[in-house]
């Protein structure tokens, strides 16, 4: 609970005396580049993946002649849309980019860096941290879109190899009874995600003390603590934003 | 000019310094010595503004620090360059990308002119040749020279540095210890060292305070050190060798 009210006051240092905007934008541009390309050939290799396997388990589980095979299609695009995509892509890049984070930021911290920008007047939270919060809510919903596409294409893939059913059904069925609300809804889940990723992993960078096995540590308790805080929002916004 | 009065710290109930007060002139080079953890780091960081101190206070030619504005406290950090321990240089960056930094944020100069500014502190200790490495490239020596240039790149009126040699061989350890005390009296800055190296010391400690558990004990000049009273000092001081032959005991 302390920690909670810790990393408040940490969220509100980095908006309190900060840098003019200027600053932040090109810091913003070359995190964006950063973050969106560390994670890009990870988070586009599991969608394919993940995207093929749904379909698969799909066409395993439909053992009924009744059940029209263009469910495949269905169940693949339902699931990578709503959950898949967002929530996935958010933990991917909670291991590749919230530990480099935690760890970039709490190697600052302990060769004395962060103290060099504050004794220059710089508020180190908001010059180090913003452009990194800013730009991980820009990049996740752009990954997670990459994320649902690559996921329903790798569905597309499966069927063709694994002969699951004709192409056809698979094209109906992804086309099939689309509820358009779906995909804001993975994008704002996409955008608080990447809120929480960086935010957190910035939070236990910049709060480490003492030498480098603690920040191998922070980067670790990142990764922990972005995963549980992304299933537990995962979990809020289905019940707010879906009933 | 700086002055310290009645500074006080605790972290956590644990009292570190306990009302200390100093007169750090400029043109000067001023040195705080002691044993570790005695808080010569955290009197350092408290004038500098990284702490702020429980009580007492810091004057800048007269201004309050920590009294002043988030705006005024800005204008005094302009003036401030500080080296420290490790060199804390941002790794990310080239060593020109390093000095010119403090000039991006706090300056409206050119970009020229910056350019200009970075060579002529680059020269100034000795590394044109390195601007275009990163700080992982060189050695510590230069990283502590680089440390320095970025320090002082903004016409820095005051100058702290801690522990400015540590970690690096007695002859480096000696040129950066000359390097600080000329730009010290070339640009008449207030100098202010931590160290725990009597060599630096005695060569270039002008102003010399004596802290022990949080306390200052004794201060005055380094031809007037080694007669000095105090026991806790006298133990710092003849606990090295080379200081006891020195003064023929
Ligand atoms: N941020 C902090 N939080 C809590 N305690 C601290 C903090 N910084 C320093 N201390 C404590 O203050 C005391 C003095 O530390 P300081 O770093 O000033 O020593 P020092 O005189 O610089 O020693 P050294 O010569 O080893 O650098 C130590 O006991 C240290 O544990
Ligand atoms: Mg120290």
């Amino acid at each position: 609970m302390r920690r909670l009210g810790e990393y408040i006051l940490f969220l509100k240092k980095m908006f309190s005396n900060r840098e003019p905007l200027t600053t932040y934008v090109r810091l913003f541009f070359q995190e964006c580049i950063n973050i969106g390309i560390n994670s890009l050939f990870l988070v586009g290799f599991v969608s394919l993946f993940v995207g093929a396997v749904i379909a698969l388990q799909m066409a395993y589980n439909i053992v009924s002649p009744l059940l029209p095979k263009y469910i495949i299609g269905l169940a693949t695009r339902e699931m990578m849309i709503l959950e898949m995509a967002p929530t996935l892509s958010a933990i991917v890049f909670a291991g590749k980019v919230g530990s480099q984070i935690a760890g970039g930021i709490g190697t600052m911290r302990i060769t004395e860096q962060i103290d060099a920008l504050e004794v220059m007047g710089i508020n180190s939270a908001s010059y180090l941290v913003l452009p990194k919060i800013i730009a991980g809510m820009a990049m996740l919903p752009l990954l997670a879109i990459l994320s649902a596409a690559l996921g329903i294409w790798g569905g597309y893939l499966a069927t063709i190899f694994g002969n699951l059913s004709p192409t056809e059904d698979y094209i109906y069925g992804i086309q099939n009874t689309f509820v358009s609300f779906e995909v804001p809804f993975a994008i704002i889940k996409a955008f608080v995600f990447g809120f929480i990723v960086t935010s957190i992993s910035a939070f236990k960078g910049y709060n480490v003390k003492g030498g480098a096995l603690e920040v191998g540590k922070a980067s670790t308790d990142a990764v922990t603590a972005s995963c549980i805080a992304i299933l537990a929002a995962d979990f809020i916004l289905a019940d707010t934003l879906l009933s | 000019m700086i002055e310290i009065k009645n500074v006080g710290k605790s972290f956590q109930g644990k009292e570190v310094l306990m009302g200390i007060s100093a007169t750090f002139e400029k043109g000067k080079t001023n040195m705080i010595i002691g044993a570790s953890g005695t808080g010569k780091s955290v009197l350092l960081k408290t004038i500098v503004g990284l702490f702020s101190p429980d009580k007492g206070s810091v004057l800048y030619d007269g201004r309050d620090f920590h009294a002043s504005t988030i705006r005024e406290q800005k204008i005094i950090r302009g003036e401030i360059g500080m080296l420290f321990q490790g060199s804390a240089l941002f790794d990310s960056l080239t060593v020109a990308e390093n000095v010119r930094f403090p000039l991006n944020i706090h300056s409206d100069m050119s970009e020229s002119e910056k350019d200009d500014k970075v060579n002529f502190y680059l020269k100034r200790v000795g590394l044109e040749n390195a601007a275009h490495k990163m700080p992982s490239e060189i050695s510590g020596g230069m990283q502590k020279r680089v440390g320095i240039a970025r320090a002082i790149v903004m016409n820095s009126q005051y100058l702290f540095c801690d522990e400015p040699n540590s970690g690096l061989d007695p002859q480096t350890a000696w040129m950066i210890d000359q390097l600080i005390h000329e730009i010290t009296q070339e640009y008449n800055l207030t100098t202010v060292i931590v160290s725990h190296d009597m060599n630096s010391v005695m060569e270039i400690g002008e102003y010399i305070m004596f802290m022990y558990k949080g306390l200052k004990i004794w201060e005055g000049t380094k031809d007037e050190i080694l007669d000095a009273e105090p026991k806790e000092l006298k133990d710092f001081l003849f606990s090295n060798k080379l200081v006891r032959t020195f003064k023929g005991i």
